[in-house]
């Protein structure tokens, strides 16, 4: 029953990127309300979809990396819905309602790791707390990368002085530039807070803070990167092109961290270790 | 009944005779009472923007219409009969309805795609309205018209482009700061351009305006002129850091800013973006000042590029506008056809008998098992019942209104009560925001 609703999740996301791609081509502000609203609804059925699986398996479901996806999805959709209500830049619908629309894909091609006992490792506050910031700073970068995508293109066609398709769809550079310092505001102390989580809870259980997994050392660079950015934000001001350069790279860095580390790397961060046979 | 529209524009006759025309407009009082004498007239609205005075009229006979109105704009006797006969357009119909949705969504001006216009008629709506001279064709036709007018405009971006080099400053300015209010401008120099995109800056709220010229005194003339700030040339260095928008525009044969110093001040500014304009030719800056961050510089030739371009855009977006009032147009000629007599007299039934059979299949629902006989008493009694209650709105509806000036008054109320045209609340409530 309940995976029916996944299905609808995928539905819904895939009808409000749609809506969102279509409002994107001819401006009609009515399409984008629509939407929104279809996002909502996705995110409700998303929202019935995690509690159920949490219930039944008395974990969060993060023990396989298509549920890890999916949940991470959900952190991303409603961080997108709140700002999208917040502090409207409508057009970042345009690329997240796709993005959500895949990851629900993706995380059903994935294989369901249904067999098997999942890690004691698995259990406690901590462990959620690590797994709840984390996937909240992750969001926020995400959205911080796709408002750097933008302000690129933008920036680029203002100063090479040719307009094209995005000039008047897309919204002025001091906002996309302001959306990517909030998002990166944001982003990074949530995701600092998760390694430091992460560190306490590794040497509760482990007995050490830090083991070089690959994981963590991908984690780390993407940790400085995103550090200097803010640094260099906060001190010389540095915003617009550069900002959005580092914020692309630190996400590119998050992004192997969080599928590649996954799918290629071995260590025992690795899903693959999350499930004993 | 017919819709009538006649008019003058700037494509059609001189300035001399659009102004006799527009003269008009002030006197709409007087204009409105004698037009309203009219029998041929049942509802009629004047409007005149920069460049036309139209005359839009619901009449039964055209024909007789337009002879009125020939009659009435050529009681000033200045205007000549003969220039009159020559200028004037005349679209009845369906083009009369096209010929209004392209004049309010600015496809039949001089500067396509201007936003003045909607404003024009919506306040010569309101006067009409106030003058009890409209009713309810020219009613619905205008409030759509000002919904198409309101689309064209969001959905097709056709008065997106800048199309005079001022104001592709501001469109430019918008694009990288977003809001312009509180923004810092400084003129460096004067002229007639500079000027222009300085008020057009005004006209965006900005917040501080900084006058640097060669000669204080005249530097402080134009500031006292825009209520700013009066600063000598030799602390432009200085006043980049406070400044958000330049406009340079002196007769200076050397840049008065170098690259180098554009980017020390970058450094202390943190980098806050910068938008040069330099409209001076020889050029004031240094060209290669655009290579810096955050620092965007258009010379003269840029900015008539993006005025170029924003012909162009405007040009391809009208052709998606036209395309949409010519949708329009079909909808609107639609409901039109239906404010008649036999139309509205089918609604009526349909909607008696939708309702009637719909309400029996609840009540047989609940009623389990019924004889033949019975059904059909029950289909007697839903009948003769819906019969009784519309007879007395049909005979109504029936009478001779042919008589009367205005017919569609009652044809609109009786659609209005039984809610006969579903889709036009909606319209309504979309037309208000």
């Amino acid at each position: 029953m309940i995976d029916y609703f996944v299905y609808f999740v995928l539905a819904a996301y895939f009808g409000a990127t749609a809506l969102w791609l279509a409002f994107f081509l001819i401006q009609r502000e009515s399409l984008c309300r629509y939407g929104a609203w279809v996002l909502a609804a996705g995110l409700a059925a998303h929202t019935l979809v995690l509690i159920q699986r949490t219930w039944a398996s008395g974990y969060l479901p993060v023990a396989v990396f298509g549920e890890a996806l999916l949940l991470f999805d959900w952190v991303l959709v409603a961080a997108f819905l709140i700002l999208n209500w917040r502090y409207p830049i409508r057009v970042l619908g345009a690329l997240v309602a796709p993005l959500a629309a895949l990851l629900v894909y993706g995380s059903l091609i994935l294989p369901q790791g249904q067999a098997g006992v999942i890690s004691p490792l698995l259990r406690g506050f901590w462990l959620t707390a690590h797994i709840g910031l984390t996937l909240g700073g992750y969001a926020a970068l995400t959205l911080n990368f796709l408002g750097g995508i933008f302000y690129l293109i933008q920036e680029r066609q203002l100063k090479a002085k040719k307009f094209g398709f995005f000039y008047r769809r897309l919204p002025s550079l001091s906002q996309l530039d302001t959306l990517n310092y909030w998002c990166l505001t944001i982003g990074f102390p949530l995701f600092t807070g998760g390694i430091i989580t992460g560190s306490l809870y590794a040497q509760h259980t482990l007995g050490r803070f830090w083991s070089w997994d690959p994981k963590e050392v991908l984690t780390l660079i993407a940790w400085l990167i995103y550090a200097v950015l803010l640094h260099e934000r906060l001190t010389v001001g540095w915003r617009g092109r550069r900002a959005s350069w580092l914020a692309i790279m630190g996400f590119l860095v998050l992004a192997v961290t969080f599928v590649g580390a996954n799918l290629w790397i071995s260590g025992y961060h690795s899903f693959s270790k999350f499930v004993q046979p | 009944m017919n819709l009538l529209l006649v008019g003058v524009n700037h494509k059609t006759a001189a300035v001399g005779l659009r102004e006799r025309l527009a003269g008009l407009i002030p006197n709409l009082e007087a204009a409105y009472r004698s037009l309203k004498t009219f029998p041929e007239i049942a509802e009629i609205i004047l409007y005149g923007t920069c460049n036309r005075v139209e005359f839009l009229c619901v009449a039964a006979e055209p024909a007789e219409a337009l002879d009125r109105l020939r009659a009435f704009l050529s009681r000033d006797p200045e205007v000549a009969p003969a220039e009159l006969e020559e200028s004037l357009y005349v679209h009845q119909g369906p083009e009369a309805v096209r010929h209004l949705f392209r004049v309010a969504a600015s496809l039949d001006s001089m500067v396509l795609g201007e936003p003045q216009i909607l404003g024009q008629i919506k306040e010569a709506y309101r006067q009409a309205t106030e003058h009890q001279a409209t009713g309810p064709i020219l009613n619905r036709l205008l409030h759509k018209t000002f919904s198409v007018a309101k689309r064209v405009r969001t959905e097709t971006g056709i008065g997106d482009h800048a199309v005079s080099v001022s104001y592709a400053a501001v469109s430019l300015a918008r694009k990288i700061f977003g809001e312009l209010t509180g923004m810092t401008v400084l003129l460096v120099g004067a002229g007639e351009m500079a000027e222009l995109a300085l008020e057009h800056l005004r006209g965006q709220k900005v917040g501080r305006i900084v006058v640097a010229n060669r000669t204080l005194e005249r530097g402080l003339r134009l500031a006292e002129r825009y209520r700013g700030e009066a600063v000598s040339l030799e602390e432009l260095e200085a006043q980049l850091l406070s400044t958000d928008i330049l406009i340079s525009s002196t007769g200076s044969e050397t840049y008065l800013l170098q690259r180098d110093q554009v980017k020390a001040a970058m450094r202390r500014r943190k980098q806050r973006p910068l938008f040069l304009i330099d409209i001076a030719v020889p050029r004031d800056l240094d060209p290669a000042i655009n290579d810096l961050d955050n620092v965007y510089l258009y010379n003269i030739d840029d900015l008539q590029e993006v005025v170029e371009q924003g012909w162009q855009r405007r040009q391809q977006e009208a052709a998606r506008a036209e395309r949409l009032v010519a949708a329009e147009t079909v909808k609107f000629e639609d409901w039109l056809q239906t404010l008649e007599v036999y139309p509205t007299i089918i609604a009526l039934r349909e909607k008696a008998g939708a309702i009637s059979q719909a309400e029996l299949k609840k009540t047989l629902g609940q009623l389990g098992p019924v004889s033949e006989e019975q059904l059909l008493a029950l289909e007697v009694l839903l009948n003769s019942v819906t019969q009784k209650l519309l007879h007395d709105p049909i005979i109504f509806l029936k009478r001779d209104h042919s008589m009367k000036k205005s017919p569609h008054r009652e044809l609109d109320l009786v659609r209005r009560l039984f809610n006969l045209d579903l889709d036009r609340e909606t319209e309504e409530t979309e037309e208000e925001d």
